[in-house]
């Protein structure tokens, strides 16, 4: 155990965890099917410790995967090969935010909510909004370049990092970006480190773009008898130059599953509801959402409920804040996955789903962000089930192959880690496959960063425990 | 680890664990968790923990600290998208391993007279009450205090929980008072006949604070009847592993009082209304008494619940700035909060502050504030701290564990020096309606 001793002279004993139930304890995220044991768990308070176990796992090639809340759903911080796991909460203070340059920098271990809580009560905004906030990390939102349901308006953690601090596999030090608006210094490295799910370096600070708080903001929901309709008017939306901050839509199958758990009061022979809400200054947003209600029912829906008061917006957001309650309670294991088409596309990617739940006889309920065309299609299954877990694989594989046949991709947020490896050179192609590589082995020779993640790896893969 | 071998599968409810989809969202709900920032004192890597061992990948001896150090208070589950019920895999895995672990002679010593001799049996309760109150009028308890004897042989941890606690009424005011089989009138026309669940620390320790919710329940309209026969209600016996005990008490109380014909059984003790609620989870794999436990859970009320069905009640000015602490199984499990916040907007004069987390854990945990006191006290000082800095002189509180161990927790850090009081909200309730009454003599004198 010459490495515990090790890591306890850099961080001090009490963070260092290596009991066989603490490790199983970080052997999992959220990604369903994936557990592997990391060697030993460690807790780093700065980047100078950090940089100091990165310099001994170096110097021992042993594996280092960092971590933040570990809420990601692409097996991304599993420990495939044992090692370090580096788990960044520790470093979690809000280091400052410049109302006058409108950023905020933070530790990467400052959670996402708690800094769009203090943002906001400084009449600030912060928009990422991943399904996680209440408990992911910024270090793993960057890390993973999350999403979120402000996506369509707003863009994604990507569009607010303007400068990162990262430690490499060296123990070296590298800045990218700062609070320039504009900045075209060199290669755009904190662009390449967002998004690289901790292969090429560990962030420890993050400088992110804040924006000034909406003034207001309503919603309104349309429930349609087919999804064309549906379909349609999210297109028809954007045509009319309106960019709502929400855009999300959910299917039958989900419509039924929220209404069984919650009785928001959906009509469960719907084929699609579509959830609106529109924000910025009160005229625009009124005018916004009055045209967004008229195009819902030019296009045919049934009915259209437009909140009137603050209170009603929330009711009518619940239904699909529900949706991933209701839907993960209907069967033990619920793979949550996150095929992307162009927004136009959306009623065709909708529409092959299900006939790929009915082919590979499962239950796959869709929702997600319309307005980004970023879908949820949800499959209900038993990983005790190994012969439905086959049919689940093979249903995906379909749909990643008819995402990208629809110039769309194999995920939109969730990130690739070892869940979409195998599908990874299918989006970006061997060149794009040999230059991740090439860019892999520039900023980590010594390949101890996470090693067997992102990068397709099909040898490497068997070594997983998969569990079911 | 010895005892019998069995199904681990089956034992730690592996069907149950399954539903566990990992994604974390009850971390920030987790008391441990937010305190240590370990996964493994966090419900996700309990229920990972829990599931290894039932999978043989870990044994039940690595997975036990971690469990203790769960206090139980279940605010994962509000939290869980899932559904996931962690209380069931919490409880059958503890009682799995109390059952294979070997017991220290002292342990075993406990477990048989505390939980299963004294709280476990009515007589028991009933004579713990009486050796209390012995024990404190016979001036031992001021002795073993001054000279350090409980602290001594019970620990730290034990001798704070003995300073806390209030001054114990004796047998004959309990007699006179009304004990089991009492019938309580109602005041004004009846609009229910309930039965009263009195508890075990409830009525030994604040037997007082009984009395004041029957009041109250009669001043509300209710005929107040105490049940005789009924006991404990088996939370301490089931978050301890006692599985088989629990199931006992489960038994006995329904039998009580399902026979005694009344609208509803009413209780003033969150933890004790979770239990009560939870008997028909509890006894769902018994037979003969799945149907009957079902039919006495749909009955279980709060006396705050029926004090807001059917007052309402005159309340008088009861002035000072009051905060209230939640108790987490009448939050999380019994899912009442917004009543004793009703109630308390009723009372005129009272200036009301929220505590700032009156969701997460005080520490007290049934008696995990005697077993995990480092945990505890932390979470009982930042309650501590919370108080004096929203300048609250009440503490109000609605179960029996919280409020000896907010009591104890005041006074290491002082405040009931400052004149703090750590108090039930039912007695809180009756203050507030005896000004009333008191008013309305005095305008009747003039």
């Amino acid at each position: 155990m010459t490495f515990v001793k090790a890591l306890q002279a850099i961080v001090g004993e009490q963070h260092v965890l290596y009991s066989p139930a603490d490790l199983a304890a970080y052997a999992y995220d959220a990604t369903p099917l994936y557990r592997s044991l990391p060697d030993v768990v460690v807790f780093p308070a700065s980047t100078e410790e950090v940089q100091a176990i990165l310099t001994y796992a170096t110097a021992h090639k042993i594996p280092v995967i960092p971590r933040g809340s570990a809420t990601n759903l692409s097996g991304g911080t599993v420990a495939l090969n044992g090692g370090i796991m580096l788990v960044l909460t520790r470093m979690n203070r809000i280091l400052e935010i410049d109302a006058a340059n409108l950023t905020a920098t933070v530790q990467p271990g400052v959670n996402t909510a708690l800094l769009a809580r203090e943002v906001d009560s400084l009449g600030l905004f912060y928009p990422p909004d991943p399904g996680s906030q209440a408990v992911s990390t910024i270090g793993g939102n960057v890390a993973e370049n999350a999403g979120g349901l402000r996506g369509l308006k707003y863009g994604v953690t990507r569009d607010y990092v303007m400068g990162l601090e990262a430690v490499l596999s060296s123990g070296e030090v590298l800045r990218t970006g700062g609070k320039n608006a504009k900045d075209v210094a060199g290669y755009d490295l904190t662009r390449l480190l967002v998004g690289s799910e901790g292969t090429l370096a560990v962030i420890t600070e993050v400088t992110v773009k804040l924006l000034p708080k909406p003034q207001a903001k309503r919603a309104c929901l349309a429930i349609f008898d087919a999804l064309e309709p549906a379909a349609r008017t999210v297109a028809r939306i954007i045509e009319n130059k309106v960019i709502p901050c929400t855009l999300e839509f959910m299917d039958r199958g989900t419509i039924q599953a929220v209404e069984e758990f919650a009785r928001v009061g959906l009509p469960t022979d719907a084929e699609a509801v579509l959830f609106i809400e529109q924000d910025g200054p009160q005229s625009v947003v009124d005018a916004d959402i009055e045209l967004v209600s008229r195009i819902c029912r030019e296009e045919g829906a049934r009915d259209v409920k437009l909140a009137e008061t603050p209170e009603e917006g929330t009711k009518l957001a619940e239904a699909r804040r529900f949706a991933l309650s209701a839907l993960a309670r209907l069967r033990p294991t619920c793979i949550l996955e996150d095929a992307t088409v162009p927004r136009s596309r959306l009623a065709e990617m909708v529409r092959f789903i299900g006939e790929m739940a009915v082919k590979y006889n499962l239950r796959i309920c869709t929702f997600g962000h319309a307005g980004d065309g970023n879908l949820h299609p949800t499959c209900l299954c038993d990983e005790r089930d190994h012969e439905e877990l086959e049919r689940v694989e093979q249903a995906f594989a379909e749909i990643f192959d008819k995402a990208l046949s629809l110039g769309g991709t194999i995920t939109g947020e969730h990130g690739v880690g070892l869940a979409k490896q195998d599908y990874l050179a299918w989006k970006i192609g061997e060149e794009g496959v040999a230059v991740s590589s090439r860019l892999k082995a520039a900023f980590d020779p010594a390949g101890i960063l996470n090693p067997g993640k992102m990068l397709p790896k099909a040898t490497r893969k068997r070594l997983v425990v998969k569990q079911g | 680890m010895s005892g019998p071998a069995l199904n681990l599968f089956e034992a730690l409810r592996h069907d149950e664990m399954i539903n566990c989809m990992r994604c974390g969202f009850c971390l920030t709900a987790c008391p441990t968790y937010k305190l240590s920032g370990h996964e493994p004192k966090s419900p996700r890597g309990r229920i990972a923990l829990a599931r290894a061992a039932a999978e043989g990948l870990l044994s039940l001896e690595d997975i036990m600290a971690p469990l203790d150090q769960c206090i139980g208070c279940r605010a994962c589950e509000t939290a869980c998208p899932a559904g996931v019920h962690y209380g069931e895999i919490l409880e059958a895995t503890r009682a799995t391993i109390v059952q294979q672990k070997d017991q220290s002679w002292s342990e075993r010593l406990i477990r048989k007279v505390g939980l299963r001799w004294i709280m476990g049996t009515p007589f028991g309760i009933r004579l713990g009450g009486w050796g209390l109150w012995l024990w404190q009028v016979s001036g031992l308890s001021w002795l073993a205090r001054k000279t350090g004897l409980v602290k001594a042989v019970a620990g730290q941890a034990l001798a704070d929980m003995e300073a806390a606690l209030p001054r114990v009424p004796g047998p004959v005011k309990r007699y006179m008072g009304g004990g089991p089989g009492h019938l309580f009138p109602a005041q004004g026309p009846r609009k229910a006949r309930v039965g009263y669940f009195t508890g075990c620390v409830q009525e030994m320790v604040f037997w007082e604070e009984n009395r004041d919710a029957i009041r109250l329940l009669q001043a509300a309209g209710c005929e107040v009847y105490i049940v005789p026969g009924q006991g404990c209600c088996g939370a301490v016996h089931s978050h301890t592993g006692e599985e088989q005990t629990a199931h006992e008490q489960a038994r006995r109380n329904i039998a009580a009082f399902e026979h005694a014909e009344i609208d509803y059984v009413v209780n003033a003790a969150g933890g004790c209304g979770a239990a009560l609620r939870e008997y028909r989870l509890w006894l769902s794999r018994d037979p003969g008494w799945a149907e009957r436990a079902e039919r006495f859970s749909r009955n279980i009320r709060d006396v705050s619940e029926i004090l807001l069905e059917f007052g309402p009640i005159p309340f008088g000015p009861r002035p000072g700035r009051v905060t209230f602490q939640d108790s987490c199984h009448m939050r999380n499990v019994q899912k009442l909060v917004s009543q004793p916040r009703q109630l308390l907007g009723m009372v005129p004069s009272l200036d009301f502050r929220e505590i700032g987390n009156a969701d997460s854990c005080c520490g007290a945990g049934g008696v995990y504030n005697l077993l995990q006191p480092e945990t505890a006290n932390l979470l009982g000082a930042d309650k501590a701290t919370r108080v004096k800095a929203i300048e609250a002189t009440s503490l109000v509180v609605a179960n029996p564990p919280c409020e000896l161990h907010l009591r104890a927790s005041l006074m290491r850090s002082g405040l009931d020096k400052e004149g703090v009081e750590v108090i039930h909200l039912v007695t809180l309730l009756r203050q507030s309606m005896d000004a009333a009454a008191s008013a309305t003599r005095e305008k009747i004198d003039r």
